[in-house]
């Protein structure tokens, strides 16, 4: 199914912390037969891990989809919760180990380990994280 | 779920990170360590993550704080194996490693280990 995001590979519902690990092993593999090197295979995959688990510590519950892009040259992912969304944004993103908890880290470090990093989120209104990387 | 076993080498304990570790897991074995450095009174603990494809914030924080509190019962930690992939994109993500000490290897975490026992020995710190 192609839509503006790319084709789909995969859609994964994270609530628990097994969920995590299904996700980084299902984004590995899907990097590995792409061609990723080492280095950003691990770069990806962290990343990976450390948005699903905002989803499942923060949401409780989330939808993280996969798609590849531009015949399997780039890699998108959508991070996706209802839960109680950021509510001071740039503070969460300034980063810093002990910034909102564990939001800081998670998400400034995953915007560094990625290309492209787009965030959308509203108090009450969910959130959804959207990272995108290229050969 | 995959056990950890861990090993004991005279004053030594080498935890061998092999399997990935979901979040409770990696609780669990923290606790298991501490009980494991209270029993047998380690004056060294070797984590080795050799195995270890991918620290995030999580496990950093927690090998981290396993290393504070092993301290805390007088005991030194030492990490070995971290790849270099590893390495670069703990760097990228923001964390730090300050409260255990590296070493390449598990003969260089012994050699480093029993140094700093010596060091503790002559000096009184550490």
């Amino acid at each position: 199914m192609k839509n503006e995001w790319g084709i789909k590979e995969a859609e994964i519902f994270v609530e628990s912390d097994e969920d995590i690990i299904l996700t980084r092993q299902k984004v590995r593999i899907l990097t590995q037969q792409m061609g990723f090197s080492t280095l950003s295979q691990t770069r990806i995959v962290t990343a990976v891990s450390e948005l699903a688990r905002n989803i499942v510590v923060h949401a409780k519950e989330g939808r993280v989809s996969i798609y590849t892009l531009e015949n399997r040259r780039g890699l998108r992912i959508v991070f996706e919760d209802q839960g109680p969304g950021i509510p001071d944004l740039e503070k969460a993103m300034e980063g810093g180990y002990s910034t909102v908890g564990s939001l800081g880290l998670g998400l400034k470090g995953a915007q560094r380990l990625v290309d492209e990093f787009e965030i959308k989120t509203e108090p009450g209104q969910g959130t959804r994280v959207t990272i995108t990387s290229h050969l | 779920m995959p056990e950890i076993s861990m090993l004991t080498l005279g004053k030594t304990l080498i935890v061998p990170m092999q399997v990935e570790l979901h979040d409770r897991a990696a609780a669990r074995l923290q606790e298991d360590i501490l009980v494991k450095i209270e029993k047998t009174g380690a004056s060294g603990l070797i984590i080795d993550v050799s195995a270890v494809d991918i620290v995030d914030s999580f496990l950093g924080r927690l090998l981290g704080e396993t290393a504070r509190m092993a301290a805390m019962m007088g005991t030194a930690t030492v990490l070995v194996g971290i790849k270099k992939d590893v390495v670069i994109t703990m760097l990228q993500l923001g964390l730090e490693m300050k409260d255990l000490h590296t070493a390449l290897n598990m003969e260089d975490g012994l050699a480093l280990l029993e140094s700093l026992r010596i060091k503790k020995s002559l000096t009184g710190i550490g």
